[in-house]
């Protein structure tokens, strides 16, 4: 028997899902105009004002909102509600430059909760199960998001957030965790320490994992669910738009049902900016239309993928979203952490080295490896081995505190990174998911 | 007095150091002595030649990347305990040994050494108080 957090709205026919949308949307778009000058301006530059927009239908003639409009009213210039009414912060990957800052009300808390409740409840958690979440917590909105859910479903959690892989591994055993709750790789390495440990996916207690914020293949989802003896979820969700649980799988696990009573979900070819018919594969658009605080309207994920309006034999009526394919512009997810290449450049220039280098990303045992290859410069280079030996470090140590991830740095002869057009080729990514 | 020495980034893979020997015997040069110190991801050559700016030249213009250093250099009887003479008289100084590498010369009864320190003037002056006889870049390249 399949469950659900919110069923008359998780089932809703599509019609009534298409009212609560035209209905939110107008209501959103009005919102944002009346609060956000930002959002004023640029539906100014199309001639467009709230009443053009009557309903879904009319979303297409919205303007989109890019990480670079984020990055350029960083951080209140899109804010749509009062401070005095926002109770929450969070952030993507606190780094420089990059950093993306999203505003809660108790209002937007909520609601993203009961996002993450229909997915941990699709994934089976009760209020009878103990739930460890083992996401980060912070500024982070994996261990927010899924904590906040837990508690909604009524299931018993552990705020375990990340790292300390033997105390996750005692308090699962100790306590009986049978929800998980981490990033895939993160669950893909706690199976491999239990197996290593001799535990059979009989002594683990768990049933079910909810794994999401990087990308992770079938063959992962598989090599997981043998290991642990679990059944494992796929989330989706973006800080932006609130965090996990915009999107989440069911027990047909094929594809992600998108909470689509508040986000409204595009696909766009991403270089004219048309919306595609379903089932075409292109860039994944988001419009959030229950948010007070922080609401996007039309914002461009960079994430590649199809929809699909099919039935699905879990019942949700929602509609699905694959796997995302990649995205469309430069940022990797490494070990669940945003990287941008800038970042890793500004590391290298500001030890005093060059601008060449190249990013090679793969996946060796479900986990990501970062190495960086460096062009060797006269500046850099000494007769010295323990001094080459000491640089090398250094820059490892500067790339640690930039990105919080260790990477493999290699020092490579000069002109040896290959470039197209006179620009070295930046990013390699070798992950097959 | 110091001997010069050239150093030299490779990469540790197939080609490398032929790609560096191959342009230096284009050019002509003469390498006197030569050492090779390696990770496994890269290495660094360090040669002693008979013509230092044509060397540099040549490298420059083949993007290698280089540095010239002052190097002490011996010439130690090629007899048992030639090298333990030189090495107590530096070490009874304080003065560390970065590195260090030995060829044979011309005159057979002749080995020379390289040490790589950090103040080449005063391990000259141990070695040279403790009686060891140092050699010039003119001995070296007439080698």
């Amino acid at each position: 028997m399949e469950r659900y957090y919110q069923p008359e709205i998780e089932t809703a026919p599509r019609e009534q899902i298409t009212a609560w949308q035209s209905e939110r949307l107008v209501k959103q778009v009005r919102h944002v105009w009346e609060n956000v000058p930002a959002y004023r301006k640029k539906m100014e530059e199309k001639g467009l004002t709230p009443d053009d927009i009557k309903g879904v239908e009319d979303l297409h003639k919205l303007p989109f909102v890019t990480k670079a409009d984020l990055r350029d009213n960083y951080p209140y210039g899109l804010l749509a509600a009062p401070l005095g009414d926002c109770v929450r912060i969070h952030s993507t990957s606190g780094t420089t430059g990059k950093r993306v800052v999203a505003f809660y009300t108790q209002h937007d808390v909520d609601l993203w909760e009961d996002c993450c409740a229909r997915a941990l409840t699709a994934a089976g958690a009760t209020e009878n199960d103990v739930c460890q979440v083992a996401y980060g917590y912070g500024l982070f909105t994996g261990g927010a998001g899924l904590h906040g859910g837990s508690h909604k479903v009524g299931s018993l959690t552990l705020p375990m957030s990340s790292g300390n892989t033997e105390r996750q591994i005692t308090f699962m055993r100790d306590l009986g965790a049978t929800v998980l709750c981490c990033t895939p790789s993160y669950a893909a390495y706690l199976g491999e320490t239990m197996k290593e440990m001799g535990l059979t996916p009989e002594q683990i207690p768990l049933k079910a994992g909810i794994f999401g914020a990087e990308a992770w293949s079938e063959e992962m989802r598989r090599d997981i669910e043998s290991t642990m003896g679990i059944k494992a979820y796929d989330i989706y969700g973006l800080t932006e738009l609130s965090g996990p649980g915009v999107a989440f799988e069911c027990s047909a696990q094929s594809g992600m049902h998108i909470n689509e009573d508040h986000f409204i979900a595009e696909i766009i070819d991403p270089d004219t900016g048309e919306v595609l018919p379903d089932g075409q594969q292109g860039e994944l658009v988001f419009t959030s239309i229950t948010k007070e605080a922080f609401p996007l309207l039309r914002y461009r994920t960079r994430d590649v993928c199809v929809l699909s309006h099919e039935k699905c034999s879990c019942g949700r009526t929602h509609v699905k979203m694959a796997k995302p394919r990649g995205r469309t512009d430069d940022m990797l997810i490494i070990r669940g952490v945003n990287v941008f290449p800038s970042q890793i450049e500004t590391v290298l220039l500001g030890l005093g080295y060059g601008a060449n280098y190249q990013i090679i990303v793969d996946r060796v045992n479900h986990t990501d490896t970062l190495d960086v290859r460096v062009e060797m410069t006269p500046e850099m280079f000494t007769d010295n081995m323990g001094e080459i030996a000491r640089r090398q470090k250094q820059i490892v140590e500067g790339l640690r505190a930039m990105l919080g991830l260790t990477a493999k740095v290699t020092l490579v002869a000069p002109k040896s990174i290959v470039r197209s057009e006179g620009k070295a080729v930046r990013v390699i990514d070798n992950r097959r998911i | 007095m110091s001997v010069t020495q050239i150093s030299v980034f490779l990469e540790n893979r197939p080609g490398a150091l032929l790609g560096l020997t191959r342009v230096l015997a284009e050019k002509g040069i003469d390498m006197r002595a030569f050492s090779l110190a390696e990770t496994s991801e890269f290495g660094i050559a360090r040669f002693i030649v008979d013509d230092i700016d044509a060397t540099a030249a040549v490298l420059n213009a083949e993007g290698f990347i280089h540095s010239v250093t002052p190097v002490v250099a011996v010439a130690i009887s090629n007899t048992p305990g030639g090298l333990n003479r030189a090495l107590t008289a530096l070490s009874e100084a304080s003065v560390n040994v970065e590195y260090m590498y030995a060829f044979i010369g011309g005159r057979r009864e002749s080995a020379y050494m390289i040490f790589r320190v950090a103040d080449d003037a005063r391990a000259s002056e141990v070695l040279r108080a403790a009686g060891i006889q140092l050699a010039e870049q003119e001995e070296i390249v007439n080698l």
